[in-house]
């Protein structure tokens, strides 16, 4: 499944890295503890977190993430945004809260 | 090959700055994507505890053929107790530094984990110096 996929299956709002929208993802990972998702979270994931600020985007890049999930409605600042479009991660957005959001990704991922 | 990177203290924006640099450089050898990632772990978590707790610190690479020698050392509050800073869980990080994610008490143990090699010294009210080895012909810890 590509990014894009889950875009338009779960609704989701795009607010940047539109180049990586055709990235594949094979799994989610669901965590706010920055460390946790360095140490444990797999290439080609998408990562679902309600941190918003640059770091973000750093960890997922060095990681090798496939996209970022930012739940309750949080808005990405711009120095996030700014990285996003540089290294083409997509930042992806939706008002679902963090559970919601990872039940219905990980249905869709089946 | 020795590639030298300043860290400054209190600067999040650049958090992660030279593990970025070292990982694009490794790649550009060759070297297995699961080294590659232990790599990224123990240089990234070094890199953000200088932020976190130091004034400032220096990273400095050293790449030999088959293995990459991570030497950081910051000006900082120091460590009183390795053993208990090394638990997972233990951190003295602040609030602030808390409510973005880190400082959750799992970055050494991180890079204990990831590292072939890991020594760490610390002098209180001096700094801090941490001493990463990854063997880069590998994959296994």
């Amino acid at each position: 499944m590509k990014v894009t996929d889950i875009v338009e299956k779960l609704g989701l709002n795009v607010f940047s890295g539109h180049e990586g929208l055709g990235r594949e993802v094979t799994g989610g990972y669901a965590s706010d503890l920055l460390s946790d998702v360095m140490g444990h979270a797999e290439a080609g994931t998408v990562w679902i977190t309600i941190q918003t600020h640059r770091n973000v985007t750093a960890i997922a890049s060095l990681r090798d993430i496939s996209a970022v999930i930012i739940t309750s409605g949080e808005k990405p600042g711009d120095d996030t945004i700014a990285q996003s479009n540089e290294e083409g991660i997509p930042v992806l957005g939706t008002e679902l809260r963090t559970f919601e959001l990872a039940g219905r990704l990980y249905s869709l991922l089946g | 090959m020795t590639f030298e990177y300043k860290v400054q203290g209190g600067d999040f924006t650049h958090a992660g700055y030279a593990s970025s640099q070292v990982k694009k450089m490794l790649k550009q050898l060759g070297v297995d994507s699961v080294v590659i990632k232990r790599v990224v772990v123990c240089l990234y978590e070094a890199e953000v505890n200088i932020v976190a707790h130091a004034r400032d610190g220096i990273i400095s690479i050293v790449l030999d053929t088959d293995t990459i020698l991570m030497k950081l050392t910051d000006n900082g509050p120091g460590i009183a107790n390795i053993e208990q800073a090394m638990q997972k869980g233990y951190s003295t990080a602040s609030p602030e530094v808390r409510e973005m994610g880190f400082g959750a008490g799992m970055g050494l143990p991180n890079i204990s984990a990831n590292a072939d090699r890991f020594l760490i010294t610390s002098e209180p009210g001096t700094g801090t110096a941490l001493e990463i080895t990854i063997n880069l012909n590998s994959a296994a810890v």
